[in-house]
């Protein structure tokens, strides 16, 4: 079947196309909606809040998370906060800039269109957070606060502490709470998602896995949600919790949705370096720090002395020297390479010195004690509960860590995925950060697509199937995958092998950080390509996963997600070999300017690259949409 | 660093469970708590012994999916400190240190330290939340909040509901959980038209699954937020008025 990429953008001028597009959409009835029956797989902010809004609106929704609460999703480790065009602080912005800002930080490769409706409904979604009760940070005269975060010249990040994704997860939580206590959401919790069910080239339900009995069922639908965040747990070594995955995402790509972009991942520049081997995740601190802390490395790779004891005239502020206009707020991947580049010179420090300094000496003299502990308290407190040093009187060591991954499921304008009545919403698609996000953007992201834009356009799919009911779960189509499932867990129990799953996920996350990390070239990425079948053969030949499939299994659970990874690394790596450019997060050495920065082709590669499945072990087929920039001039980022 | 791990295992909600004794060697003091229990994990599969299950998550102390007593102490021995926080350098080497799951009646054990407590969830459906449908709210900026309130709102919705409260309560009241989330939305303008309806039902959900507060104060030094449990006397006052209050006379001052 060939395949066609319509994003189903709408014509017009770029500020009429989403009040247009609703206007020319199909709507379903007030009095019909609670004919159909929505999944929405994930409670994350997208999925919490699009679960709650779709049954505010009357349709039957049923919400599925692996956790033991829907209010533990990875959102909630959000730190700095979200952005909106609201110019409370009037110093100029505006709908057309923050559209501006998002595009240009993801390097021009994300869909014009999306980017604007994101801007246009980010005021909404503050509104919408207040009125839930979401305590954002306010002034004096009780109004709400902002501040300049991650890359922006102008003040539009709302916040709650260093706490903003909590605060949201949980007011999306408790507007979802509201629908299952009124009964129209059935909430299924530590239910994990293992299939998607496609019939007649539509998505028909999925098949889960019941976590606590072991029990894998069907569930049918008219429709199909996934909410289910990012990727890079690929990377093992990650700022993500221990259970982000990509399996929902990674079935749905087995059953025919296309799969953008994967190798534009996010590598986070302010985390706290690992401390030993055996270190399970990696932390994140908002980078809201990079505000008032100067980043620096000593001048001589062989300095040895105390951060304190280090004269200015031989440190370098790399960062400030580099990017005098933008200085120590130049965006994640700028920052991220800069310090990659000094630990690769051996000018890191710590004693792995594997990280650079975070100083926060000058902002404690310049603005006082009090003014840095109620801007970063609880991160200071958080740096010091993980490494044992106080960041008042020593500075922060952070190093880059894999955060944050742009690519996901190729979904058009209406969020839908290739596969029709399948929808992708939050960081499980692809849609509107290009090849890199911005800070605070993400919960932007996701709380557009739940709140404001897949509750209204999924009318427009379901309108035609008024009074048809959703596939029976009886259907052969459900009976083979609910099969598949569970063949699929016995074999990994069956293996029986010698090593455990972290281990084989270790080594996969070693793989691609160096080879598909910060820096990518070529024979690099060849080798990986090499590298991961074989690992992944051993893996099905040798994983050791004990007990059995009737109940609690946490390694068989692992050992599922990790199998799903070895194939997406393998996408990751062709995709990135594909990409014959740099671009935001996407870094080929190949492809830079003399001063090491990122080397666009827009003519060869100002396109969205959609890969499609075709059977294990061969390659996959690339499907491009071209991006247009009608509003926004293509340039090379500059933050000089 | 070593140290001597005696851990509860029970295989599932029905089964009986007992303490198993586990040697851990060799143990960096760098490595969080978990981290310990993951190279224990490795070391008993590659035994050929299932390993220990326990929730945890995003390791940063803010999903509060994890939760052990350990050594009797909700999260440990470090204060404010939720059990992925925890670091080995808090133990000393040969140290012998007991783990279990959370204890109460509410909070039934799925498998080792694994328990469920889905009884939170029941709380804050039955009224933990404003009602306010997606594209119905006003301005965000059309209703300020005094700056104190919306400090002690966000030092209640601070909350990670772990269930330490419950489990470090000699009666396993879940009275600091709900009066922290009753007290985030009661505290601010946004929540006074449900203020009273919600402290009514939250608590009468509340009592369905949890022992009464009997004032010890244990939930307050369990906490890893450090919730106060200041709280609890707003949540009493709350529900005490919402028991007298007439509901049509609640657009009145005063």
């Amino acid at each position: 079947m060939a395949i066609t990429l319509d994003s189903k953008v709408p014509a017009g001028d770029i500020a009429d196309r989403w009040s247009n597009h609703r206007f020319s959409i199909k709507l379903v009835n007030p009095a019909n909606k609670r004919k159909y029956k929505v999944i929405v797989v994930g409670t994350g902010l997208a999925g919490a809040s699009a679960a709650a809004t779709l049954a505010e609106l009357g349709y039957e929704v049923e919400a599925f998370t692996y956790h033991d609460s829907p209010r533990r999703a990875h959102s909630i480790a959000a730190q700095g906060g979200i952005n909106a065009a609201k110019n409370y602080m009037n110093d100029g912005d505006s709908i057309r800039r923050l559209f501006y800002d998002t595009v240009k930080g993801g390097d021009y490769r994300s869909r014009e269109a999306n980017v604007y409706r994101l801007a246009e409904v980010s005021n909404e979604i503050i509104d919408q957070a207040t009125a839930q009760g979401v305590p954002f940070a306010r002034d004096y005269g009780g109004l709400l606060d902002n501040r300049s975060f991650g890359g922006a010249q102008v003040s539009r990040t709302f916040y709650a502490r260093g706490q903003t994704g909590q605060q949201l997860l949980l007011g999306a939580y408790q507007a979802l709470a509201r629908q299952i206590g009124a009964g129209k959401v059935k909430m299924h919790v530590r239910t994990e998602m293992l299939d998607v069910v496609v019939h007649e080239g539509r998505a028909a339900g999925i098949v889960t896995r019941d976590l606590k009995t072991g029990e894998v069922k069907s569930h049918s639908a008219h429709a199909v949600v996934l909410a289910t965040g990012g990727y890079a747990n690929v990377y093992y070594l990650s700022t993500m919790a221990m259970a982000c995955n990509a399996t929902a995402i990674w079935r749905a790509h087995l059953k025919g949705a296309l799969f953008a972009n994967p190798c534009f991942t996010q590598i986070h520049p302010t985390c706290i370096p690992a401390s030993d081997e055996f270190q399970s995740k990696l932390t994140l601190m908002s980078e809201s720090l990079r505000n008032d802390g100067r980043i620096w490395v000593p001048e001589s790779s062989e300095d040895g002395r105390p951060a304190n004891q280090i004269p200015e005239s031989e440190r370098d502020y790399y960062l400030e020297r580099a990017y005098p206009a933008f200085g120590n707020l130049v965006p994640r991947d700028v920052a991220s390479r800069a310090a990659m580049r000094m630990i690769d010179a051996e000018r890191g420090v710590g004693s792995l010195k594997n990280g650079v300094y975070l100083d926060f000496a000058d902002a404690i003299s310049r603005l006082g004690r009090e003014t840095i502990e109620a801007r970063y308290g609880n991160l200071f407190e958080m740096y010091e509960r993980i490494t044992d040093e106080n960041p008042y009187e020593v500075p922060m060591r952070i190093y880059p860590a894999p955060h944050y991954t742009m690519g996901g499921l190729w979904v058009d304008y209406n969020l839908m995925t290739t596969i029709p009545g399948l929808y992708s919403i939050g960081e499980a698609n692809f849609s509107d950060h290009g090849a890199n996000r911005l800070g605070a953007s993400a919960l932007m992201q996701g709380l557009a697509d739940g709140y404001f834009v897949l509750p209204y356009t999924i009318g427009d799919y379901l309108a035609d199937y008024l009074n048809v009911p959703p596939v029976p779960t009886d259907d052969p189509a459900f009976i083979t995958a609910e099969q598949e499932v569970s063949d699929h867990t016995h074999r990994l129990l069956a293996t029986r092998g010698t090593r455990s799953v972290d281990w084989f996920h270790r080594e996969l996350g070693k793989i691609m950080i160096e080879h598909c990390g910060m820096a990518r070239s070529r024979p690099g990425l060849e080798k990986a390509l090499s590298e991961i079948p074989a690992l992944r053969a051993e893996f099905h030949a040798d994983v050791r996963v004990l007990g059995d499939a009737s109940g609690l299994n946490q390694a068989l659970e692992n050992a599922g997600r990790v199998a799903d990874f070895f194939e997406l690394a393998q996408l990751m790596c062709q995709d990135a070999l594909d990409r014959e450019e740099s671009a935001g997060g996407h870094f080929r050495l190949e492809h830079q300017t003399p001063e090491g920065e990122a080397r666009r082709d827009d003519i060869g590669f100002s396109h969205v690259s959609a890969w499609e499945w075709r059977g294990p072990g061969a390659p996959e087929l690339k499907h491009r949409e071209p991006l247009a920039f009608d509003y926004v001039e293509l340039a090379q980022r500059s933050y000089k | 660093m070593d140290v001597k791990l005696r851990v509860w295992r029970q295989n599932g909600p029905t089964n009986d469970g007992a303490f198993k004794e586990y040697a851990a060697r060799g143990i960096s003091p760098e490595a969080s708590f978990l981290e310990m229990l993951d190279i224990v994990n490795e070391e008993l599969t590659a035994a050929g012994e299932e390993p220990i299950a326990f929730d945890h998550d995003c390791r940063e102390g803010i999903c509060g999916t994890c939760g052990l007593m350990i050594n009797g102490q909700p999260h440990g021995p470090q204060q404010g400190t939720a059990t992925c926080q925890l670091h080995m350098r808090k133990f000393s080497d040969g140290a012998t240190i007991v783990i279990e799951p959370w204890r109460a009646a509410a909070f039934p054990v799925v498998k080792d330290l694994v328990v469920d407590r889905s009884a939170f969830d029941r709380i804050i459906e039955a009224g933990g939340y404003i009602s306010v449908a997606t594209g119905s709210a006003p301005d965000a900026n059309l209703i300020p909040v005094p700056k104190d309130a919306a400090e002690a709102s966000m030092d209640a919705a601070a909350c990670i509901g772990c269930g330490a409260c419950v489990a470090s309560c000699p009666n396993s009241a879940a009275q600091l959980f709900t009066a922290a989330k009753m007290a985030h939305l009661n505290l601010l303008p946004q929540g006074q038209p449900e203020r009273f309806l919600r402290a009514i039902a939250m608590v009468d959900v509340m009592e369905e699954y949890f022992g009464s507060c009997t004032n010890h104060g244990e939930c307050e030094t369990a906490c890893p937020k450090g919730i106060s449990i200041d709280y609890i006397a707003h949540m009493n006052r709350d529900y005490l008025r919402g028991q007298l209050a007439n509901s049509r006379l609640a657009g009145q001052r005063g």
